[in-house]
Parts: C-alpha cells; structure tokens; sequence
C-alpha cells in the first residue's frame, strides 16, 4: 500500500528560509524521519537533519511536525493527515543552522553551571545501598534523552528568550535529579533561585505534555524544587533574621 | 593552502561513546589535556542505545560469581580466541569500574538489600548485568558526560575525523571537518585514542545509526596498524520485522532474560531442538526449569533462548529457511506468556522493559503484554577492530591507541551480551591512562603540509564532481544490500569471492559520486566522505571471512560448517600494503598461561 505525501520542509539557515515542498512515497509503518531520509536520499541530498537511534532514545530528531514539537523518529505518518502537505520545521526557540537543524549549544552550556553529584562518603565495603522505591523516584528524572522539546516550547525562552536568566524544564529535570539523588550532599537551592531562574516557570505544564520520555516534569521536578526554594529562603523566621542583619533580599 | 583551525592537546580522543568519554576522562584525570571529538552532539552517541546491561562480576544476586567464572564465560562465548589477557583484565576490573560510575551519580536498579541489581543475559552463568531497566546505555553515557563535563576536557562536537597525521612513524594528530560550517580542523597531539564504534552500516539490516561507518577502523588501518578478527560480525537474533521501515532496530535480549521465549509459527519451542554440545550442561532441560531460571532459582539452568547470539541468530535462519516463520519473515518472541505464571504481568513488564513497550507500541501498534512481537537477526556488532596491547591499548603504530568496539581482542569470535559496556569502561580508562602516560614522554611532532593539503583535497573531491556525478546514497545502498546477501549470517567462498568483485566496482562508483550545495551541514558531503570507510571495513570483513575457513562464532560457512583446531590458536589480521593492497595474515594469539587454563577447566 504505497501513495503519496507532501512534505513542507522549511530550508534555510541563519540567515532565513522558507518552506519547500517534496513530494515523497509512503509506506505502511513509516515515521516523519523516514520520510524526511527518503527526500534526502532521492531529492534533496543537502537536507539537514540530526538523527542516530530511530528509536527515540538519543533525542536528536527533534522537530517541530504541523506545529507540535515531535521527535521525528517516533511521529507515525498514520497519525497525521495526510491529505494535506505535513510542516517539518526546526524547533523555533533555537538559532537554526540549517535547514531541521538548530543551534543548542546553549544548554550544554546551562548544564555545565549546575554544580554536580557529590555523593556521601561510601559505606564501609566501599559501596552505597539504596531502596529501590528512592531510586525509581530519581529514575524517572533521568529518562531524559536531551531532546530539549521541553525548552523548545517553555514561553520563558520561546517568547521571552530570557537565556540568559533562565535554565528551562530540562534543567531543572537535571537537578531535580540530583537534588533528590538519595546519595548527593551538595546544595543547589540558592543556584535555583538565583542562576537557573526556578522562579521564573509559571507552571503551565506546556513542558511536561511535550516530553516524549513522560517525564512530570513540573509535578515531579519543578514543584518540588520551587518547595525547596521556598522552604529554604524564604522561611519567614530565616528572612527576618536575614533582615535584622541587614542584608537585602528580593521576592 | 587549504584552510584549516588548529586545536592542539596532549591527548585527541576520537569518539564520545562509553569508551572515549572514559578515556578522556581518565586521560585528564592523569594531568593531559584533553580534546574529545565526536560526530554527533554530546551524549547521543551509540552508547546512548545500549539496553540490556553491563556485565561486571559484582555478586550481588548470586555470589557464586567472581572474575573468573566471568572470564570462563568470555572466553567460552568467544571460542577461546580472545586475547586471554584482555578477557582477564575485563572480568577481573570490570566491578570496579561500575562501581565507580555508582560514585559519579549513576542510579541502577537495586537488589532487595539496597545493592546493584543483576540480570540474567545469555552466555552468563550468573545474574551478572548491573542495569537500568532496559535503558542502561543512557544512563551509562549521561553519568560519564556529566562527570567529564567538570574535567575541563575540550568537547569538539559535530566534527568528524577522517585522516590520522604521522611524524614518521607515530601518529601525531588527525584532520577533519566540522559540519555546522564544514570548515576543516587539525588537532595536533601526543597520542591519539580512537573510540569511535562499529561498522554496521555496511549491512542493510542494522541496529547501528548513521554513524557506524568503520572510521576509526579504517582511520588505523589507513594509518598502518593491524585489524583483527574483522570476520567476526555479530548478527543479533532479536531486531524488529515489521513495519519495513524499522526493520533491524534491537530488541533487547533482556527481553528473554525477563522469560520471553522464541516460537515459530507452529508454536513451538525451536530453541530446544538445537543445543550445541559445549553448553549443553549449562541448559535446561525443559521449559519449567527455563522458566525458574529467569525467576531466580539458583539450581535451574537457562533456557535455550539464552544461549549465544550467533547459535539463536542461525536457530532464526534455520526456521525461516524451512518456513516456519511469522507472516513478515521472523519468529515470535512472547513475553506475555508470563501472564500465565505470575500476577500483575503486565505492569512487571512494563516495569522492566519500558522501552521496548514503548518501541512497539509506538512503532509498530504492538502490545507487547498482550501479544507476541515478531523479531528476526540484525546485524549489531563487530568483534573486529584494532589490534592492540591487552595493557595500553595501543595499537601497532607508536602513539594511536585504541578502545571500545573499534578495538578488537576481549570478544574472540562473539561477544556477550553486557560484555561491551564494561569493556568501554575497562578498557576506555586504559586508553586514556597509558594514551596520557605516553604523552607526558612526547614531543608534539611536525606534521609536514603535504598530508594536510591532502587530506583536505580529497575531503573536497565530491564537490569537484558537483550534481553530475552519482549520489552517496544511491552507492551506500548498494553496499548494503550486497554485503547483506553475500558476508551476512551464512557466507560461503563463492559469494564472498563476487563480493569482492562487486566491492571493487563500488570502490569505482564511490570515486565519482558528486555532491551539490555548500559545505555547511551537508548529509549528502558527509555520506560521500563515509564511502571510504564503508569499503574499507566491508573489503577487510570479506577478505577475513574468506580466509578462515571454518565456522566458530559470529562467522558460520556452510561451506565449512566445522569447527578447525588449526584456527583456534590464530586472528586473522588485515594490513594496508605500501601499494594499498589489503594483505591478509595469519596472527598466532600466544598460548594462555595455566592458570588461567585451569580456570577455563574448572568452569566447563
Ligand atoms: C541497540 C543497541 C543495544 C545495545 N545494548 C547493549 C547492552 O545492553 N550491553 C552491552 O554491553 N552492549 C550493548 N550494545 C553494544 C554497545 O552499545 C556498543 O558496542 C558500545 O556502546 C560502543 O561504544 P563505543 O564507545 O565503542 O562507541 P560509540 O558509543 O558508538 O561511540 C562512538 C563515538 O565515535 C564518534 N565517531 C565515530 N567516527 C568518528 C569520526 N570519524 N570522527 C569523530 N568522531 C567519530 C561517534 O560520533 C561517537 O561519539 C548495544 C548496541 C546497540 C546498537
Ligand atoms: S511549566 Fe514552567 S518550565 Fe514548563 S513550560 Fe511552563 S513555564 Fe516553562
Ligand atoms: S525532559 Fe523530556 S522533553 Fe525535556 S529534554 Fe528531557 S526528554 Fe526531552
Ligand atoms: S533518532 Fe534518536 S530520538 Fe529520534
């Protein structure tokens, strides 16, 4: 069962684009990628697109599909209509650099600032236990596979590019992680406030209905840390104490 | 004078997978200055893949296990010609290594007692692979990105390597391009390791991605050093059938170790028809003990579906070939069957292969809980690689270093599920230790403008012939299929013999395939430069696989269905002649100590 679908692949780079129209055979069980490979095989052998595990694993297909920030790879042709030509455009929050391809430099960046694991001294064998029910709970944080859909959609970056103020959902996964780690023994309460921006996510959720990986990204992750922030620099006897000391501190 | 960016460190590690990050790791931890290279971003390198696990004799779920019934296992599973030393080095430090990514933050599922879970995988006697539900790759490659992020490693990401540089005779540096800009890069350096992966984009049915195209195999052997053991292919019994366009992607064995079992469409057990004798005393004798294996029962022995990959991947072809597959051309493997033994079947599954659930129920609208999948073999993984020093790592060729599946030694003619993850531990820390050793020792060399001015001719050679020449593409899938049909799973001399013919044809094609549009991130430039690679590494499986004749491992010849005593004691190793031939040789692997015999011995 083969017929014919029209893609509307956006090309360009930093400098701008536009859509372009390919025209390609689909089969039974195809995804968008494999579309998106087939065109560059057969039509276009300068489209650029990032891809390893055709699995959803790695997290580098990312794209936006008709609108909606998909991994390619596991976005099936049948559940989209395809009647009328399908948009595949790069993530918008992101500097292109060419063609599906966009510039997320940034957040490997973002990720360096975080300070790391430091775990409590081993036990005396050497090793560590820990029950499975903490673990699962930091399991689910780090699933993560880096696709950034969850930056590419947050409002803070997409509209207001606060990149310079603000980590984005994937990050505070990556702390949340390391925050609830049942080993860790480093603080990264203040960095939330202050460096990663937590207070800045007005939990809409958007992240959270885009991650491919399932990941409750505001429940799980970011409501607990806004907590913490809350617990730890804002308790209202902490704060007066600061006052009385004269130091200044912002809301 | 081509136009180049020079980067200078005592160590280039070449490759961001589980062994290159260790390397590089290690490397910087003894005082070097690291660059790290890869081709794609950080973290999505094949390792990010791996399911199943990472083999490491911890004993946490039955201590009956120690490094030795481990290296009796590889050894076993590699038809004793491993390099032995390796193989003792892998078991005996293997715990500590994952013991230490515990200490870089890594989070495996736990034992009742709070410790590292294990589990069952074929080829090993004990529960042994330390994981993370059937995502242990990921979580294998974040710890080590995370923790190499704070080392002050320079990360050169989305650059590809395609020349080593020598100074004399040692290797002194590599070029390259990066691909946002496609500008050109010389990295000057003291040592070299290579990390760079597989091959397995010379088949076309792979579990591999875009960028397992031999590069580091054929960047060493371009360079002089010596590959071995490149027959050794290993075809994975379980990738996906259906649909068409995911054909070959891995479904992990974890999914047998958790009780799936093989069936044809007579419903049958065939896995039970077909026991070779060496394991014979190691298997069940029927399916309830099978079953009580992959429960934990310490007195059961495992089911025949957890024998080695190359015997289940040959049991598939056998049924196929006598029709008794499924409707797309595989078997069935079932795992809900289980529903039958305990409760809550279901949700246990999804627990314990999460994304394997996902996968066909994404991709293919299976419910893997509900109904069989149906899976067929998949070409995954190569023995073969870069001959080195058990110790170093290094390879023939004075400062290039080697670790992980370019390198070739631990796995003999098959590796063991959960033996290449603790490889790239144990053997990407070597790398980087004796890699950053040998530097301290070095001077930079001087690498001499001709080879530079060459290699960046040749990386613009397919723009020279522009659109009027042939497309990449067109010519990679050409190889594929050959090599598919003639070097897959069966392979007997006639058709390796016309497999070398056809290769010589492509190698014509590959010389006018042309590309048009510019050089910034250009797939189509890339897929052109990786011809090279793919034929270099599909010429030195070939011309191996013809040379051993008889069949051990990963490499079957129905021509030569036995096993030789002649070949048990050799490599077959493959080196570029001055003229650019391949010549093929005979390497004696030295005669194992006895102690480590005795071992072999005792486990039998
Ligand atoms: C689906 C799947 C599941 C698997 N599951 C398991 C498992 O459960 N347990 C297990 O032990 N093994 C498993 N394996 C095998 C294992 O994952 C791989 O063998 C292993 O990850 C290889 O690691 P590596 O570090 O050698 O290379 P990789 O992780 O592949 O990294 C190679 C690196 O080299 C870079 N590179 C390549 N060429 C160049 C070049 N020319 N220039 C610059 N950089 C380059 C790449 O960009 C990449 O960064 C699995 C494999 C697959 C495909
Ligand atoms: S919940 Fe917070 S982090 Fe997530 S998209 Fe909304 S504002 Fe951004
Ligand atoms: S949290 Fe989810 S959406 Fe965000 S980067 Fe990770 S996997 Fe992607
Ligand atoms: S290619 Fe890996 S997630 Fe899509």
């Amino acid at each position: 069962m083969t017929t014919t679908a029209t893609f509307r692949i956006w090309r360009g780079d930093s400098t701008g684009g536009d859509f372009k129209d390919y025209a390609t055979a689909v089969s039974e069980g195809m995804v968008v990628l494999d579309a998106v490979h087939q065109i560059q095989a057969e039509q276009a052998n300068d489209l650029a697109v990032r891809w390893n595990c055709k699995a959803g694993k790695c997290g580098s297909c990312s794209a936006e599909v008709n609108g909606n920030p998909r991994l390619m790879c596991m976005t099936r042709l049948n559940q989209l209509d395809l009647s009328a030509p399908v948009t595949v455009e790069p993530m918008r929050t992101f500097p292109p650099v060419k063609d599906l391809v966009t510039d997320v430099s940034w957040n490997f960046q973002v990720k360096k600032g975080i300070r790391r694991f430091k775990p409590q001294p081993a036990g005396a064998d050497g090793t560590w236990r820990m029950a499975q029910p903490d673990v699962e709970r930091v399991q689910e944080f780090r699933k993560c596979i880096e696709c950034f859909l969850c930056q590419d959609v947050c409002h803070v970056l997409r509209e207001h590019q606060m990149f310079d103020r603000f980590a984005g959902p994937r990050h505070l996964v990556y702390a949340a992680a390391l925050e609830m780690h049942p080993l860790d023994s480093e603080n990264r309460v203040r960095d939330l406030k202050d460096a990663q921006g937590i207070g800045y996510c007005n939990i809409t959720k958007c992240c959270t209905k885009v991650c491919p990986e399932d990941i409750t990204i505001t429940d799980n992750a970011i409501i607990p840390l806004k907590e913490r922030v809350v617990d730890q620099l804002y308790d209202p006897v902490a704060r007066l104490f600061r006052m009385v000391r004269g130091g200044s501190h912002d809301v | 004078m081509p136009d180049y960016q020079t980067h200078e460190h005592d160590v280039l590690v070449v490759g961001a997978g589980g062994a290159g990050l260790r390397a590089a790791i290690e490397a910087s931890r003894a005082g070097a200055s690291v660059g790290l290279v890869c081709k794609s971003l950080l973290g999505k390198a094949h390792t990010v893949m791996a399911e199943g696990g990472i083999a490491a004799a911890l004993g946490n779920v039955d201590d009956r296990d120690s490094w030795k019934v481990h290296f009796a296992d590889t050894m076993r599973g590699g038809q004793y010609v491993n390099n032995w030393r390796m193989a003792e080095l892998h078991a005996r430090e293997a715990p500590d290594r994952v013991r230490e990514l515990e200490a870089w933050g890594a989070m495996f599922d736990r034992t009742k007692d709070g410790r590292i879970l294990q589990r069952n995988f074929g080829g090993h006697r004990y529960p042994r692979l330390a994981h993370v539900g059937d995502r242990t790759g990921l979580e294998m490659i974040r710890t080590l990105q995370d923790h190499g992020i704070h080392q002050g490693i320079d990360v050169h990401m989305e650059c590809t390597i395609t020349r080593l540089l020598k100074d004399g005779d040692r290797v002194v540096g590599a070029f390259g391009y990066e691909r946002e800009r496609g500008r050109f890069k010389l990295f000057r350096s003291r040592a070299v390791v290579l990390a760079t992966g597989g091959v397995g984009r010379a088949f076309k049915i792979t579990s591999n991605s875009w960028e397992y195209t031999g590069d580091g195999h054929t960047l060493a052997y371009d360079a002089g050093a010596e590959l071995i053991d490149m027959e050794f292919v290993q075809f994975h019994p379980t990738g996906m059938v259906w649909p068409p366009s995911v054909r070959g992607i891995l479904v992990t064995e974890g999914v047998r170790g958790e009780g799936g079992v093989l069936r044809n469409n007579q419903q049958r057990r065939f896995m039970f028809d077909d026991i070779p004798e060496n394991y014979r005393a190691q298997t069940a004798d029927d399916e309830e003990e099978g079953w009580r294996y992959t429960q934990g029962d310490k007195n059961a022995r495992r089911p025949p579906e957890l024998l080695t990959r190359d015997h289940v991947s040959r049991c598939i072809v056998r049924e196929l070939k006598e029709g008794r597959g499924s409707p797309h051309g595989g078997v069935y493997l079932d795992i809900s069957w289980i529903k039958d033994r305990i409760p809550n079947a279901a949700e246990h599954i999804k627990k314990k292969l999460p994304s394997m659930y996902h996968q066909f129920k994404q991709l293919a609208d299976i419910d893997i809980t509900r109904e069989p999948m149906e899976v067929g073999p998949t070409t995954h993984y190569i023995m073969g690689g870069v001959r080195v020093d058990a110790e170093t790592q290094m390879s023939n060729v004075p400062g290039l270093f080697a670790a992980g599946e370019c390198a070739a030694g631990i796995n003999g003619a098959n590796r063991l599920g959960g033996n290449s993850l603790s490889d790239l531990l144990v053997f990407g820390k070597r790398a980087g230790e004796f890699a950053a050793a040998f530097a301290r020792h070095e001077t930079i060399g001087t690498i001499d403008d001709r080879q530079v001015d060459d290699a960046a001719r040749q990386a613009l050679e397919p723009f020279d012939r522009g659109t009027q020449g042939e497309g990449p593409y067109q010519v990679q899938y050409a190889l594929q299929d050959m090599m598919q049909d003639l070097v897959g799973i069966v392979r007997n001399e006639p058709e390796m013999r016309r497999a070398l013919d056809c290769l010589a044809r492509l190698r014509e094609r590959a010389a006018s395939v042309g590309v048009g549009g510019h050089r910034e991130y250009n797939p189509g430039w890339h897929a052109a430069l990786d011809l090279h690679n793919l034929l270099t590494v599909s010429e030195a499986i070939t011309r191996s696989a013809i040379a051993r004749t008889e069949s051990r491992g990963g490499h079957f010849r129905e021509d030569h269905p036995d096993k030789d005593a002649a070949f048990s004691t050799v490599n077959i190793a493959v080196r570029r002649e001055s003229d650019g031939g391949m010549a093929v040789s005979r390497a004696a692997n030295p005669a194992m100590p006895d102690e480590l015999k005795s071992i072999i011995e005792e486990m039998k």
